[in-house]
């Protein structure tokens, strides 16, 4: 084989290897360029905010409107302080309310955002100031018994009617 | 008697030295190629020469094996998930499983046994037939003429390899788990880029496989350049190629991980 064939093979092999990679980076991991002048952002603070982690969505009715890219924790108040990155594309009231809420009964955890009734905008770095926590699976299995335990005569009396 | 009992652990420390000494002996040969590719990149010729032997000729097995293995990543991964109801979660399981661990390693299985058993075969034969010593006394060092333009070739299309592997891989998982299946095709996309990270999961994939490629090309044109200079001992060179090549590959990911994730 001639020196120019193995050029040209050898040129389409590494073309075949940046497009792979390309669709990686672009189709897989979905690297979209994203800039500034395109989102805003806004703080919101929590009691708890269970699972949630950097980058989990910010969602309005089901819809994807941003996400989480900062988490830290108020040493002064001793409360969750979330940064939320938002598409500009959305805006929300001033009296917006933010809850942290699961996908399905053990999914990841993600921001839902409820519009207000208020005329203004939220401007960018502005704060949220109605939120809500997560639910954590161990207090709630925790008030669940203690409610449980109120009543515990009538639990006993059906168990000895029952035999 | 003495001599029969002893003989088991006489033969032991030799094995140990010997493989001690291939080890000292490996790492100035890596030494060695490294001080010797700057003609080797010089002419970058003869580097394109042995990418096409080693990385082009490779593709086929590359991308048939890469699809097959998506395909059966995506009907395996849809029976055990279908279980938790979350076959959602297909795209994401394909995807990083490749990207992660299967794309790096198993294509630098493949190309262990397909072009570092070639090399090692090659360079060894020319030893055998004093093609080396020809050269050397041509003045022509066969280190930076031979063995480092193979080095580089495969470094090179290591990391090419893998990346090809990994988007058949993902798109034999679309084609069971959306084409044949029938799941939901934006779920199984999205679901995909929600998991994974571009310098977390593809970037470490590919900078594993950068190392695989390093280790495999050195395993072979080592073994080759070492081979005893005759039929049996070039044979068993090859050998050797492909079974500490399918080691060290596999030892290297555990470090690499432990390192990377």
């Amino acid at each position: 084989m001639k020196r120019s064939t193995i050029d040209l093979w050898v040129g389409l092999f590494v073309a075949i290897g940046i497009a792979a990679v390309t669709f990686l980076s672009l189709k897989v991991a979905n690297l979209t360029p994203q800039s500034d002048t395109n989102t805003y952002t806004l703080t919101a603070e929590f009691d708890n905010i269970g699972g949630l982690k950097v980058k989990a969505p910010v969602k309005s009715s089901g819809v994807l409107v941003g996400r989480v890219s900062n988490i830290a924790l108020d040493t002064k108040r001793y409360v969750a302080n979330v940064t939320l990155v938002l598409d500009s594309k959305y805006q929300f009231s001033r009296d917006t309310s933010a809850e942290i809420l699961t996908a399905g009964l053990l999914g990841e955890q993600y921001i839902g955002l409820t519009q207000g009734g208020d005329m203004e905008n939220l401007k960018a770095g502005d704060h949220i100031t109605i939120t809500s926590s997560a639910m954590v699976l161990e207090q709630l299995i925790g008030k669940f018994m203690t409610s449980f335990a109120d009543k515990p005569a009538t639990g006993s009396n059906a168990a000895s009617a029952s035999q | 008697m003495m001599e029969k009992l002893l003989s088991p652990f006489r033969h032991l420390g030799a094995l140990t030295i010997n493989a001690i000494w291939r080890l000292g002996f490996a790492s100035r040969f890596l030494l060695a190629i490294l001080l010797n590719s700057g003609q080797s990149l010089l002419r970058f010729q003869l580097t394109i020469r042995e990418v096409y032997f080693a990385g082009v000729l490779s593709l086929i097995i590359i991308v048939v094996s890469g699809l097959f293995v998506g395909m059966v990543l995506g009907l395996q991964g849809y029976n055990t998930l279908a279980r938790f109801g979350s076959s959602d979660a297909l795209g994401a399981l394909v995807a990083l499983s490749l990207l992660r661990e299967l794309g790096p390693v198993l294509a630098a299985l493949l190309f262990a046994s397909r072009s570092g058993s070639a090399m090692t075969a090659e360079i060894g034969l020319m030893k055998a037939t004093e093609q080396l010593e020809a050269m050397s006394v041509m003045a022509v060092n066969p280190i930076a003429r031979v063995v480092a333009p193979r080095f580089w070739a495969g470094v090179i299309s290591m990391p090419i390899l893998a990346a090809i592997f990994n988007v058949m891989g993902i798109f034999g998982g679309y084609l069971v788990g959306v084409v044949m299946i029938g799941l939901d095709e934006g779920t199984f996309w999205s679901q995909m880029q929600n998991n994974v990270d571009l310098h977390y999961d593809v970037i470490n994939g590919l900078t594993k496989s950068l190392f695989f490629g390093m280790a495999v090309t050195l395993i072979a044109v080592f073994e080759g350049y070492d081979a005893v200079p005759t039929a049996s001992g070039v044979s068993s060179a090859t050998t050797r190629t492909v079974v500490t090549s399918a080691l060290v590959i596999l030892a290297l990911d555990f470090v690499l991980t432990a390192f990377m994730f």
